[in-house]
């Protein structure tokens, strides 16, 4: 169930929205911030919400990639390896995060506090490599910065 | 809000400014924040405070200064020195010894009479590092908003669209359509409700040209778009952002609510008979919905999937209404244009290429950043003169423009001036802007395959051509960069690569192997060097091997 903040939330957006189908992204963004994830229940949930089938909520989750299925760690780690920063070195990046985190891409801790993923290109090609955790932006990393955002977030 | 109010204010504006003795901007643009520019700003505002200069001197955000591989930077406007990789301890330096002593702090001045700076032309970028990216006034002090008075007050729609089209303004977002015309077309169609698109999905790998000028700035975009709805009659806009840009998005909320309030966006736009509200919608991750049926579709709240053109959105777009759909650096062409007329835009530029185009230059580059060139300057001197060419010690190899869509230029053709049909004579695209260098190190099989898997991965998968054949045009790749592949997985490569070319249903597969035909045309001696000889090599030709994604 939504806040109810998130449910004047959207309540607030319908005005400015003509169809209920056309406010799906924005509420599965809100369901997404408020749950973490985004499960088969949310989707559910969503459909009934927005009056519209549970198929197309799925087909939209499905079809994003940056809605989660799946819970993620407390940090999400998002690391750019398309061409610029591969260019300029992810490859050690991500080698050295998947040391460091003892996480293989893709995969969440043990302990549940970190979730590494790959992305494309984030638009920061002028201070590749980079990584991303939520909307703070790392750049021009070396494996010396990575320990450095490591340490601070632990 | 009148036309007179707006001048009154632009011209309070810059009275304000011009009694401020120093202006000290730093890059707020999101490269330089991510180094720290916010404890940069932070640095030199309590130094400010420190020496009570608050009254004669301000510090303010900017857009992006250019020089992103070396921020974050630092612009004392009132004598244009430039500083680069400011820190805390420089940024203080900054205060006590250039602002309060007159003397600049040498260990961190950039040469701004170097070529980087010199052999720039700023059209689409002339605000960003000069005024604050999030004050309207400063924009309504460089001419804001008075192209778009300009259009209310003194024009008629068809005008607005003839001068564009007098311009030679093409779009920006890579295809190169004349703007003019499209205006033109979407402005004829019939529809109850027409709609104009901002298409701010950028998602070509190493372009971030459209992420700047929004964060830099956002109103230039904004008055672009409603000088846009006045010509092709629309009272609705659409910025379609990615949601990778939070700080865009951010900032274009600001300047939308900013317009907003002083009546430059909603009802009765300057007091003229003309409504326009724009209203911003955030994508989720897919790069398929920078094709622009695709986009329209996830507006709807779809699944990106593109549809066949014709129709094309200028007849049939959101809802099944006439859709203008332009990118961001075409909308922010739009107010120059109108404010200095078609014949000054057209001077700029070569004879079919109008204008100027920014590129975001990465890969291994020694200067990385943001640089706006008028067209047709030779490729050769964005490289080299501005870039400062390849990264320390390595040699030239080639330039890749257009992302995923485009192609590798390789050093003989470097002197090729930068233009729609010239990029294209060598099977490259202008596309959105992206320039990736590679040097001697880069190998183009792996960077052919790299793009490819690029595609597989975001092809929605709509259309067969394209999701099967780009796995396995991938697969082709994986095998021969694998030494696996004989002379006649070359061969079917090559027939694969022009059926998913020609039979793909959107922009996204027909583009898709390009990389692959481009590398193949410059480099193919290091495929073929790969290539295992055909009576020796025992595997099935033609059957894609198991690969590892």
């Amino acid at each position: 169930m939504f806040t109810e903040k998130n449910l004047q939330r959207i309540e607030d957006l319908k005005k400015r929205y003509p169809t209920t189908q056309a406010l799906t992204l924005p509420v599965l963004w809100i369901a997404q911030e408020q749950f973490g994830f985004i499960s088969e229940e949310t989707m559910k949930y969503v459909a009934r919400l927005l009056d519209v089938s549970f198929g197309h909520i799925l087909g939209v989750v499905t079809f994003y990639t940056m809605f989660n299925q799946k819970p993620t760690g407390k940090h999400h780690v998002e690391v750019c390896t398309n061409v610029s920063c591969m260019l300029r070195g992810s490859g050690k990046i991500v080698e050295h995060l998947e040391r460091r985190l003892g996480v293989k891409m893709g995969g969440t801790s043990s302990d549940r506090k970190w979730t590494l993923t790959e992305v494309e290109c984030m638009g920061s090609c002028g201070t590749a490599p980079m990584l991303a955790i939520g909307e703070e932006y790392y750049e021009n990393l070396t494996t010396a910065k990575l320990d450095h955002i490591i340490e601070d977030l632990k | 809000m009148t036309l007179e109010d707006l001048q009154e204010l632009s011209e309070k504006e810059q009275q304000r400014q011009s009694e401020k003795k120093h202006r000290i901007l730093y890059c707020s643009a999101a490269g330089c924040v991510s180094c720290g520019s916010d404890k940069v700003s932070a640095a030199l505002k309590a130094k400010v405070k420190e020496h009570a200069l608050e009254k004669e001197c301000e510090v303010v955000g900017t857009g992006c200064l250019g020089l992103c591989g070396e921020g974050p930077l630092v612009k004392v406007q009132s004598d244009n020195t430039l500083y680069q990789n400011v820190d805390v301890r420089s940024a203080e330096q900054i205060i006590e010894s250039h602002i309060v002593n007159n003397k600049k702090v040498t260990s961190k001045l950039t040469d701004t009479s170097s070529p980087f700076f010199s052999s720039q032309t700023k059209i689409v970028l002339e605000n960003c590092g000069e005024i604050n990216s999030e004050s309207i006034d400063e924009y309504i002090g460089a001419h804001g908003y008075q192209a778009l008075a300009k259009a209310v007050n003194e024009m008629q729609p068809s005008g607005v669209i003839e001068e564009i089209r007098k311009s030679g303004l093409r779009g920006r977002g890579g295809a190169g359509y004349s703007t003019g015309l499209k205006w033109g077309i979407v402005s004829k169609a019939h529809g109850d409700q027409k709609y104009v698109v901002c298409n701010a999905d950028e998602g070509d790998p190493g372009a971030f040209m459209d992420r700047s000028v929004l964060e830099g700035d956002p109103h230039r975009v904004l008055e672009g778009m409603a000088i846009a709805g006045y010509a092709v009659g629309a009272t609705q806009g659409y910025v379609y952002c990615r949601a990778e840009y939070p700080l865009a998005i951010e900032r274009l909320k600001l300047a939308i609510k900013q317009a907003e309030k002083m009546g430059l966006l909603g009802n009765r736009i300057l007091e003229s008979q003309f409504n326009f509200r724009i209203d911003i919608r955030i994508g989720a991750g897919a790069f398929v919905c920078g094709e622009e049926t695709a986009l329209l579709q996830s507006i709807e709240g779809k699944r990106g999937n593109p549809k066949p053109r014709p129709p094309y959105p200028s007849e049939k777009g959101l809802w099944g209404m006439p859709t203008l759909i332009n990118n961001v650096e075409s909308f922010a062409n739009i107010a120059p244009i109108i404010r200095n007329g078609s014949d000054w835009f057209s001077k700029i530029g070569t004879e079919k290429s109008k204008g100027t185009k920014v590129f975001a230059l990465a890969g291994n580059i020694r200067n990385t950043g943001l640089i706006e060139v008028p067209m047709g300057i030779p490729l050769r001197k964005i490289i080299f003169d501005i870039g400062g060419g390849t990264t320390e010690g390595t040699e030239f190899k080639a330039a890749q423009t257009g992302g995923p869509s485009g192609g590798c230029i390789p050093a003989e053709h470097l002197d090729l001036p930068v233009d729609y049909e010239s990029l294209s004579t060598v099977g490259s695209i202008m596309g959105s802007g992206g320039l990736i260098v590679m040097d001697s190190t880069s190998k183009m099989v792996e960077v052919a395959k790299f793009f490819m898997q690029f595609c597989m991965d975001e092809s929605c998968g709509k259309c067969i051509p394209c999701r099967v054949g780009t796995r396995h045009i991938y697969g082709l790749l994986d095998k021969i960069s694998k030494k696996k592949a004989t002379q006649d997985d070359m061969v079917l490569l090559e027939e694969l690569c022009m059926m998913v070319k020609e039979t793909s249903l959107c922009g996204l597969g027909q583009s898709a192997p390009n990389p692959v035909l481009s590398t193949l045309r410059f480099f193919r001696k290091e495929y073929e060097e790969l290539l295992q000889p055909v009576e020796t090599y025992h595997g099935e030709p033609g059957v894609v091997a198991d690969f590892e994604k």
